[in-house]
């Protein structure tokens, strides 16, 4: 499945799955995210919101890395004109 | 973008004078004590310096800019250990290895050709390639030859003199390997290779008849006098091309907490690059939206850059394609065209 660059919104839910982590940093995106892959997420853990604004902002600059529903690292293409990233159990996000 | 090169203009500032007379009048680059001088001029010169750089460049190099992509073509896992670089696999990084298949390579080409690019640089995170990459880049190369009509160049890391003498055969016309940084700060940024193995490379290069691409990255910490040492090394190697990048400073590499460059030191350092080199290409390449943003890119532009990289770079995204070349068209700089740069 396609989606454009906003799928990695870290505040909404994607055609798959809930969104769970930031794209960009990897980290849970939302408060009532508490499981990553069978660990348990501590309060130290877990960015504040402002941390991901700040990823929401770089994400202009930079594809999401991680996928918004599992965490797993994605593999990245960048081209000149556009990127596209793919998660091995998700979506595939374009640009 | 009219600007005529007048070398009877006076400065308030002794090195822009001697500038003026050695580099403009001359075509003699500055050496690194001047360029020391160019580095520390204070705030209020950095205009003055930026229009005689631009001078300089319409001066010896003219008025067209060169607009080159790159991609990728095997991305991360790098057994080199560059402080600075995300595909390092010694690093605790978010980029993953990955081989881009040859039609999308073509695709890619195809879509920076439409832009107006004459240039297509096929990069690999390597040490040096092995006999799979250096296939892969064989097919590449065929089929974008059949398909695009577009230079290649390539960034494959160290060569050995047969992989210099085969790209050469192949048809690739420019060769990228950075020196990045000072001789006397490299140790401090990469400890798996040393500055004479890079140099070493860039000479093969050069005795095959390619041209040489050989950057710079500044920003990762070296002083200013490292800065200037930098650009009299690079300009000693008389390359074709000098990719300018400015430290992006990347999560989980050795250099992550850096921090960016200052726009006006970034902007001292194009000065002093292109009075360092007046008639090589020196091209934008990554970093410049974070360090200038488009009102520094637009400086960089009209004091001495007069090169760029459209769009994306190789793990981070760049400008908007149609920003850089809108750009170009209301600065009244033409793109170079593919019979030019042959
Ligand atoms: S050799 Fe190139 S790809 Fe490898 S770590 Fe150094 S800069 Fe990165
Ligand atoms: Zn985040
Ligand atoms: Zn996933």
């Amino acid at each position: 499945m396609n989606t454009s660059a906003n799928g990695t919104d870290t505040a909404t839910n994607t055609a798959t799955g809930t969104v769970s982590f930031c794209g960009l940093c990897g980290e849970p995106a939302a408060q009532d995210a508490q499981v990553v892959q069978g660990d348990t997420v501590t309060e130290s853990e877990r960015p504040t919101s402002d941390a991901h604004q700040s990823c929401q902002q770089r994400l202009a600059m930079e594809p999401p890395r991680y996928c918004v529903t599992c965490r797993r690292r994605m593999k990245v293409q960048v081209t000149p004109l556009g990127w596209t990233a793919e998660c091995s159990r998700h979506e595939r996000l374009t640009s | 973008m009219t600007t005529q090169p007048n070398p009877r203009r006076t400065s308030t500032y002794p090195i822009l004078e001697t500038a003026r007379q050695q580099v403009l009048a001359n075509g003699e680059g500055l050496n690194e004590s001047q360029l020391l001088e160019i580095l520390e001029l204070p705030d209020e010169a950095i205009p003055e310096a930026l229009q005689l750089a631009h001078e300089v460049r319409l001066e010896h190099c003219g008025e067209d800019v060169e607009v080159e992509g790159i991609i990728s073509i095997k991305t991360g896992g790098c057994p080199e250990d560059c402080h600075f670089c995300s595909q390092s696999g010694l690093f605790d990084s978010p980029v993953r290895g990955v081989w881009l298949d040859i039609p999308e390579l073509v695709k890619a080409a195809k879509e920076t050709a439409a832009t107006g690019a004459t240039e297509f640089c096929i990069v690999a995170a390597v040490r040096g390639p092995d006999i799979k990459l250096m296939n892969q880049i064989k097919f590449a190369i065929d089929r974008i030859k059949q398909e695009v009509d577009i230079n290649i160049a390539c960034s494959l890391g160290m060569l050995t003199q047969r992989q210099v003498d085969q790209l050469a055969e192949w048809g690739v016309h420019r060769y990228n390997h950075n020196l990045e940084t000072a001789r006397s700060y490299f140790p401090e940024v990469v400890t798996t290779h040393s500055y004479e193995e890079r140099l070493e490379t860039c000479n093969m290069v050069k005795a095959a008849g390619m041209e040489l691409c050989c950057g710079a990255l500044i920003g990762m910490g070296e002083t200013t006098a490292q800065r200037a040492e930098l650009a009299s090394q690079l300009a000693a190697l008389e390359p074709h091309e000098v990719p300018l990048n400015f430290l992006n400073p990347r999560p989980g590499t050795p250099l992550e907490n850096q921090g960016i460059m200052d726009g006006k030191d970034a902007l001292r350092a194009i000065a002093a690059f292109r009075l360092a080199m007046p008639r090589t290409v020196l091209r934008y390449a990554g970093g410049r939206e974070l360090t200038l943003g488009d009102l520094g890119t637009r400086e960089g532009l009209m004091g001495g850059i007069n090169a760029v990289i459209v769009g994306n770079y190789l793990t981070t995204l760049g400008r908007p394609a149609d920003a850089d070349l809108n750009l170009l068209v209301e600065l009244n700089m033409p793109i170079k065209e593919l019979q030019k740069s042959l």
